[in-house]
């Protein structure tokens, strides 16, 4: 059994120096026949652990298209995936849905918590997703997350209680309290004001450099984007550049 | 708690008015289900418990005599042959050696008790007048186990010995005697025996209070002129509503006739049949339209959490989960429903049976508010709920969780 563990725990650390997320080839069609219309041309991206990516590029460049697919949401019609050292392309629906579940944290726009949850609620479901059902340190772990991002208060609120702010906070808070290797944010500030935009970016980062986290955001705002470690550009389905930030700047 | 049943009750609590407005839509639906049921039920074991409380649940008689050819001859008495068929007179007639019979009945499975009887038709006699009566002659004790009497004496007592006879209440009035009277009893045949009157019986049914003299076993033997003790056996069976499957198989047993109350009394039977389907009817399309509200509402709801579907599937919920979230909802709103109902169900009843009554202060209408009927509608009020869930919660677990996220 100690054997066991020594051997996983060598492989953890052999994982760790690969990227979280390969993408080789990726092609994204909708539509069949006369009507088929190519969205993704061969998209080819790496994600290392700990990196913290915006994805640019004009609305309709295919960047939403490219985060369902990374985020597991949506197949691709060509190219490979590999996720957390695993391919998913064998995997039908359920473990797709369960391996997205473990590895993946999401934060949309529009915060998208659960409006029948209280705050610490919501931040439970990852967990209670992932083990069935509610046990009791659910709880206390959804507090500590809280307390971290400044919403000790705000346990038993409705997200109709809570500002745009809180609520995006709460997001943050819910997609990485499953520790997962990977966060991806679909323009996570797009709906903030600037004021809450830094707060919100400066929570993810926070979270990003001190837990090791790789998180991919997509966004429109400059200002965002330039904090980034790296900037993927898509235009028209492609990624027209890929270079770190203060190239782009 | 699991994460269906914990979604469930959020989302549940939530909509609580809209969940509460359907639960007392399914109440109103099963307290519709309980109330008839509980009447029809209750008349309908009315009925069956006035018509058995009067006669065994199996007469066991002898054989019926079968008609025999009159045979005829040519005088020369060269050709023989049958003339007709004559149907004989069925008169009434003993069962030899009925207490082997008794023996073998008991052994059939089902039969509580069994009582040898010598019934026949007579006379009742008092100056003037004559009555036309059933002569009733058994063990006080054993007819007692078989076909209740005691409870229905209304005056005296039910002791029959040596000339004692306990006659109908409607008879003793056409006859004008009371308890102590005498009265003679016989057939066209003989002048028979004196009686004294030792008790009065009311057997809630008019055709036996007019008819009925009780009497020993021995007395009917002598005032029918019978050659043997007994003329039937009625049989007690524990299962009233397998009587049927007794009396076959005593009928097998004995080699004699057997007949069950259901035989007897077939038209009721088939009334209450036709009954019992009318009432699954209205159950079925009063389920039908609960199932039908349930489902609206909850194919209303998918649609509005259309993007909450999305993302607990995009966090890792599987289609699985999905579909029991909006089960669970179904069934609780079933359950829910029907407690309401259950209660409003019942207190309709009781509120009827107060109101309509008998002229003797007796409830017009029986019901029957058992702890099983009220289980019944709990139970399928629970499964329509599942069921009407069925259609929205397949919706819920198809839905593609990028799209439901980006649209809603």
């Amino acid at each position: 059994m100690a054997e066991q563990a020594s051997v996983t725990r060598e492989a953890e650390r052999e994982g760790d120096a690969r990227p979280v997320l390969e993408l080789q080839g990726i092609v994204k069609e909708f539509g069949t026949g006369a009507g088929r219309t190519r969205v993704l041309h061969g998209i080819d991206l790496q994600v290392a652990p700990g990196e913290l990516i915006a994805i640019i590029g004009p609305s309709g460049s295919g960047k939403s298209t490219l985060l369902n697919i990374i985020g597991l949401l949506m197949p691709a019609t060509e190219g490979s995936l590999r996720l957390a050292g695993q391919d998913v392309a064998a995997m039908d629906d359920a473990a797709l849905t369960r391996f997205r579940g473990e590895k993946i944290g999401f934060v949309f726009q529009f915060h998208h918590l659960i409006s029948g949850l209280s705050a610490a609620e919501n931040l439970m479901m990852p967990l209670i997703i992932r083990r069935g059902r509610v046990t009791d340190d659910m709880r206390d772990r959804a507090r500590a997350a809280l307390v971290e991002v400044g919403l000790g208060s705000k346990m038993d609120a409705r997200p109709g209680q809570m500002s745009g702010g809180e609520q995006q906070r709460v997001a943050v808070a819910r997609a990485l309290i499953g520790n997962p290797p990977l966060v991806l944010a679909d323009e996570p500030t797009g709906n903030l004001d600037t004021e809450n935009s830094e707060k919100i970016f400066d929570l993810m980062r926070s979270y990003n450099k001190e837990r090791g986290t790789a998180i991919v955001i997509v966004t429109h705002d400059p200002r965002i984007a330039d904090r980034c470690d790296r900037i993927v550009r898509v235009v028209d389905g492609r990624i027209e550049a890929d270079a770190p930030a203060e190239v782009h700047t | 708690m699991p994460l269906g049943w914990f979604v469930a009750l959020r989302f549940m609590w939530e909509q609580r008015s809209q969940n509460a407005l359907m639960a007392t839509g399914v109440g109103v639906g099963v307290a519709v289900l309980v109330f008839i049921s509980a009447l029809i039920g209750g008349l309908q074991t009315s009925l069956i418990e006035r018509t058995t409380s009067a006669q065994a649940h199996v007469v066991v008689t002898p054989l019926e005599l079968e008609g025999r050819p009159i045979l005829e001859s040519e005088a020369d008495g060269s050709v023989e042959y049958v003339r007709r068929v004559e149907r004989p007179i069925q008169r009434v007639r003993s069962i030899p050696d009925y207490q082997k019979h008794e023996r073998n009945i008991a052994t059939v499975s089902g039969v509580q008790a069994t009582a040898p009887v010598a019934a026949g038709p007579g006379l009742a006699v008092r100056g003037a007048t004559e009555r036309a009566i059933l002569v009733m002659g058994a063990d006080a004790d054993r007819l007692e186990s078989v076909i209740p009497i005691r409870k229905n004496i209304v005056g005296g007592t039910y002791g029959v010995n040596a000339s004692d006879v306990v006659l109908g209440v409607d008879l003793a009035t056409d006859l004008g005697v009371g308890i102590g009277d005498r009265v003679r009893l016989r057939t066209a045949r003989d002048e028979g025996q004196l009686f004294i009157v030792r008790g009065l019986v009311d057997m809630g049914n008019q055709g036996l209070n007019k008819t009925w003299a009780l009497m020993t076993l021995r007395n009917a033997q002598t005032v029918l002129g019978l050659g043997g003790p007994s003329t039937a056996i009625y049989v007690r069976v524990r299962d009233l509503y397998a009587a049927d499957v007794a009396a076959e198989r005593i009928g097998r047993v004995t080699g004699l006739t057997s007949r069950s109350w259901m035989e007897s009394n077939a038209q009721l039977l088939t009334a209450l049949e036709s009954q019992t389907a009318s009432t699954t009817m209205i159950r079925f399309f009063v389920i039908v339209s609960v199932a039908i509200g349930i489902a609206s509402v909850l194919v209303v709801s998918v649609i509005q959490r259309s993007r909450e579907i999305g993302i607990l599937r995009a966090m890792g919920t599987s289609r699985g989960g999905i579909l029991r979230v909006f089960l669970i909802q179904g069934a609780i709103v079933g359950l829910l429903g029907s407690a309401v109902g259950c209660g409003m169900g019942a207190g309709l009843s009781l509120v009827f049976q107060a109101a309509v009554r008998n002229a003797d202060g007796s409830p017009l209408f029986p019901f029957a508010l058992t702890p099983g009927l009220f289980a019944t509608s709990a139970a399928i009020a629970t499964f329509a709920g599942v069921v009407a869930a069925i259609v929205p919660a397949r919706r819920a677990a198809r839905l593609d969780p990028a799209e439901a996220i980006r649209h809603g």
